[in-house]
């Protein structure tokens, strides 16, 4: 029963940024759900007047069924855990969990028992009697988690919660994450600007730019169909190839060759339009030898990322010189840089963008932007 | 040759860079030890005088009594002053550090258009107002508002010298404070008032000592403002007593002078010592670039 | 006597987020009537007790108010009369002479200099030296004033002085003879403390490397200091200045050992304001000279904001 609505909500600040721009969000009770976008999208100014640290100028938020829109941040029955964990450094692990609790009235021991509990179960007992300052940033990580749970919220709202870590341990932290939102099935919103993180922790994900939302989905939708460029630009470690295209019937001119056009946007694009072919790095095979319906240019650059390498070819752009495409090619099968090289998109993993929007196969139209939160190929 | 001309060379110049090296390493000694003659010669007379049986105005090496203190005794104003000294100086230091608290605060947490140029122009007003320029007015002002030979008067004209400063100190490091601790409490519900007691005050408390000492060393050695607003010498601080006992009534009495003087210098003395062993006597705050 | 440890040109940039957005306006959801509500008391004592003296003077300053007699009473509006009088006063130009060259010994050479030598002396060492080199330059700098002003006055004094003692000159009346020179050494001594600090805190700001580049390229110490150091801390310099300037200017302590005399030959303005105004009870004369001091006191800390204002630019 704590689901999240927003309805056409709008931030703007006195300064006359419009930080949030009439979103339109739900977010299921108990999904583990990720504000994803690169810094200045607003995704952490959503997290905020969710919580109430922000008042919106306009729209509405609702949780589960209670309008809070207007309530302030200690009404709406909420928990965060802020970027730089914002542990009390005077207060001990104890004192830092229990601390909602007092707030709420409850006795000393009762709320020293409860801070107990909770510490255990999150592997913090043996740290009870110990300051912040005492503490690794992944035993802050935790005791700031134990806070957030200790008052039983119902939802849960994370600022960039690993942010703060060193690579190794964010890694482990991530798993811990994942796992403590399944046993505990709180709704739970995090923001982050690392797609990968969003990636791997989340149940669906709202990508953002300028304040709007550019597309909801599963990690599964936003990889492998990004509704518009600037989605399939921003996830993915490795960016999709955009190479721009042009439409010849049933084929694209791109790069210097003529593709076929892909089997779902078939009778979908006009004749000698001017479109953007795209492929993730991921979904190109490189064949050292000619082969049909493949991209070919002069390999440049070769960087070893362990099981695979990520090999950049030049290949020709239209009138103007050379672009680069992108192709992941496994262990041992590495060309030399200046070798000539084809690569070949894999059936049905190759996409076509028009005004930056995913030119789709169903019925929905392709544009305008799908702010309203329906994933492009639902 | 060449080569046995360059090794020359070479061993010469390095002989020289080791005798300009000692030649530098002495010249610092001699300059730092002329430095420590000059600050502490003057300072030996108050280790001295007061535990020597026949105090003279220069220094020797005493032949040891503590008779001396029990002149402290028979002076009617030695005592009470240093009481009155406390008084002004706890009065003020709690005056500047509540109030400059209170106005650093607010200050750092809510946007008011002009701020820092208020702040700047307030803290360049203290330093330039605080001295002797505005002792006419300031005697005037006392007089209208009745705080002539009044405590309160002396401590309120103080702390209102001294709050542009507090106030900046205390902002330093209030903004230093993460302002995710208060949101962080605001989101369990704490009210404004639970999180100022609760977070701020106690994440703050360094700069509230840091402030709250200096205001007391600044008002303790304070000789100007009392001199002028306070008349009888039964509610004089020790400065203006001190002063008086060198400068009234013919021969002063090296043996009430001396550990007066001691008595006096005491309590900053011993809150310097206090204070830089438990922070370290350092500059805080702003000095960063 | 105010000490200012935190400088005044510093910002303190809060953890914006760098979305151009304002931050919380308000993190602690204080509110804006609170916030008002928490200036208030500061704001009414600043106001009282320094803004509202600072514009009496320029009102006091064209009365012939007077501390006792018929103008105590009416006073009245005399115009410039007093701006006039200080102006062609020579014992009023004297004493300005006298107090630039108080704050050009004292302060800018005097404790300036003095404290950043000992700083950039004892920069590199630690132990117990500097422990206590530092321990007397604070203690002289934290001691009551009136309790310093008669260790000096006992140190210069004529007959049994330490220091006549020490140097064999018994008789020599510093106090009498050399009344400015003695409150210069004194300030100098009393206030070395801050600058010594300020360079200190200063020249721990220097990266190690940008002065090993500079002995790597065989660069002498005195090349060092001008090419690596000053350019450096030469906003701590003027911020020092600046202070350090204002504080003497303004320093009354000189008082307490010399009064002034003999023959005037050691008042600074402070001391002629008191003795003209307080002393001498001639509150409108008084107060046209405090205004006078004001008035210098805001061109040196218009000249030190241009001066830092153009480091900025650069």
């Amino acid at each position: 029963m704590s689901a999240i609505t927003l309805r056409e909500l709008t931030k703007v600040y006195p300064n006359g940024v419009r930080a949030l721009d009439a979103l339109d969000l739900e977010i299921a009770d108990g999904e583990f759900f990720a504000l994803l976008g690169p810094s200045g999208c607003g995704k952490t100014t959503l997290l905020r007047t969710i919580a109430g640290l922000e008042l919106a100028s306009a729209g509405s938020v609702r949780i589960g069924d209670r309008a809070v829109t207007n309530l302030p941040p200690g009404q709406r029955d909420v928990a965060m855990v802020f970027q730089d964990y914002a542990l009390f450094p005077h207060m001990t692990v104890r004192d830092n969990i229990a601390y909602p609790l007092r707030i709420k009235k409850v006795g000393r021991a009762a709320r020293h028992d409860k801070a107990a509990g909770t510490a255990e179960e999150l592997g913090l007992s043996a740290l009870l009697d110990r300051r912040p300052g005492q503490l690794s940033g992944g035993q802050q990580q935790r005791v700031a988690l134990a806070r957030a749970m200790a008052c039983h919220p119902q939802v849960f709202l994370l600022d960039e919660p690993l942010s703060n870590l060193d690579a190794r341990l964010r890694l482990e932290a991530r798993t811990f994450l994942k796992r403590l939102q399944r046993e505990l099935g709180v709704t739970t919103v995090f923001v982050t600007h690392d797609q990968a993180e969003a990636l791997a922790l989340a149940d669906r994900i709202a990508v953002m730019e300028g304040g709007r939302i550019r597309q909801v989905g599963t990690p599964t939708e936003v990889f492998r169909r990004p509704a518009n460029t600037f989605v399939a630009g921003f996830i993915g470690s490795t960016p999709m190839n955009l190479v721009p295209a042009r439409v010849h019937g049933d084929e694209l001119a791109v790069a210097g060759v003529r593709l076929p056009v892909p089997e779902d946007v078939r009778g979908r694009l006009t004749d000698g339009e001017q479109v953007v072919y795209g492929v993730r790095p991921e979904y190109l095979d490189h064949s050292p030898e000619p082969v049909p319906d493949a991209l070919t240019g002069q390999v440049v650059v070769v960087e070893n990322l362990g099981s695979f390498s990520l090999v950049s070819l030049d290949v020709p752009a239209g009138d103007d010189g050379a672009t680069s495409v992108q192709v992941v090619v496994p262990e041992g099968r590495e060309p030399a840089p200046g070798d000539t090289g084809w690569v070949v998109p894999r059936p049905g993993r190759t996409l076509v963008y028009r005004d930056g929007e995913l030119v789709t196969g169903a019925a929905a139209p392709p544009v305008p932007a799908p702010r309203t939160g329906v994933a492009a190929d639902a | 040759m060449s080569a046995d001309l360059a090794k020359e060379a070479r061993t010469d110049l390095a002989a020289r860079a080791a005798v300009r090296h000692l030649l530098a390493r002495v010249g610092r000694y001699v300059f730092l030890c002329l430095v420590l003659a000059f600050f502490a010669l003057p300072l030996l007379w108050l280790a001295t005088a007061p535990f020597d049986d026949t105090p003279t105005i220069g220094t020797s090496l005493p032949r040891f009594t503590l008779d001396n203190f029990r002149t402290l005794l028979d002076n009617p104003y030695a005592l009470t002053s240093l009481v009155n000294s406390v008084w002004l100086a706890g009065g003020t230091a709690v005056l500047v550090v509540v109030f400059a608290a209170l106005a650093a605060y607010a200050l750092s947490r809510v946007r008011v258009p002009g701020r820092d140029a208020l702040l700047y122009g307030l803290l360049l007003l203290s330093s330039i107002v605080t001295g002797t320029a505005t002792m006419v007015p300031l005697f005037e002002l006392a007089f209208r508002l009745n705080l002539i030979d009044s405590r309160l008067g002396v401590i309120l004209v103080l702390t209102g010298g001294l709050l542009p400063a507090a106030i900046f100190i205390l902002k330093d490091f209030m903004d230093a404070t993460p302002t995710s601790y208060e949101e962080s409490a605001r989101v369990f519900g704490a009210s404004a008032l639970q999180i100022m007691r609760h977070i701020v005050v106690p994440v703050v408390r360094p700069g509230l000592a840091t402030v709250g000492v200096w205001a007391v060393a600044n008002v303790w050695g304070n000789f100007l403002v009392p001199f002028l607003l306070l008349r009888g010498p039964d509610k004089a601080p020790a400065a203006v007593i001190m002063y008086t006992l060198y400068t009234e009534g013919g021969q002063a009495d090296l043996r009430l002078l001396s550990t007066f003087s001691l008595l006096y210098s005491l309590p900053v003395a011993l809150m310097f010592v206090f204070v830089s062993s438990r922070y370290g006597f350092r500059f805080h705050g702003g000095i960063k670039r | 006597m105010v000490r200012v440890t935190s400088r005044p040109d510093e910002t303190v940039g809060g953890a914006r987020p760098a979305t151009g957005a304002s931050p919380a306006p308000d993190a602690a959801g204080l509110g804006r009537a609170r916030a008002a509500g928490f200036l208030v008391p500061s704001m009414v004592l600043i106001l009282l007790f320094l803004v509202v003296p600072a514009a009496w003077t320029i009102y006091l300053g064209v009365t012939n108010y007077r501390l006792t007699g018929l103008a105590a009473a009416h006073p009245e509006v005399v115009g410039l009369d007093n701006y006039t009088k200080a102006l062609t006063d020579e014992r009023f130009r004297t004493s300005l002479l006298l107090t630039l060259q108080f704050v050009l010994g004292s302060a800018v050479l005097g404790q300036a200099g003095l404290g950043f030598a000992i700083a950039f002396a004892l920069r590199d060492r630690r132990g117990p030296l500097r422990r206590v080199v530092e321990a007397f330059i604070l203690l002289s700098w934290i001691l009551p004033s009136s309790v310093v002003a008669f260790l000096w006055i006992a140190l210069l004094d004529r007959d049994a002085g330490t220091l006549n003692a020490l140097l064999g000159t018994p008789g020599m009346a510093w106090l009498l003879d050399h009344p400015m020179l003695s409150i210069i050494v004194f300030n100098t001594w009393r206030g070395t403390a801050f600058s010594m600090m300020l360079y200190a805190a200063a020249l721990e700001n220097v990266p190690r490397s940008h002065l090993e580049t500079a002995r790597l390229a065989g660069a002498s110490t005195w090349q060092q200091l001008r090419d690596v150091v000053f350019p450096r801390i030469r906003g701590h310099v003027l911020t020092n200045l600046l202070l350090i300037s204002l504080w003497t200017f303004n320093d009354f302590t000189p008082f307490l050992i010399t009064a002034g005399g003999p023959e005037q030959r050691s008042e600074i303005l402070a001391v002629y304001v008191y003795k003209v105004a307080l002393s001498g009870g001639e509150l409108g004369f008084g107060a046209a000279i405090s205004f006078i001091m004001l008035l210098i006191n805001l061109v040196i800390a218009l000249i030190y904001l241009r001066m830092l204002g153009r480091r900025e630019r650069a």
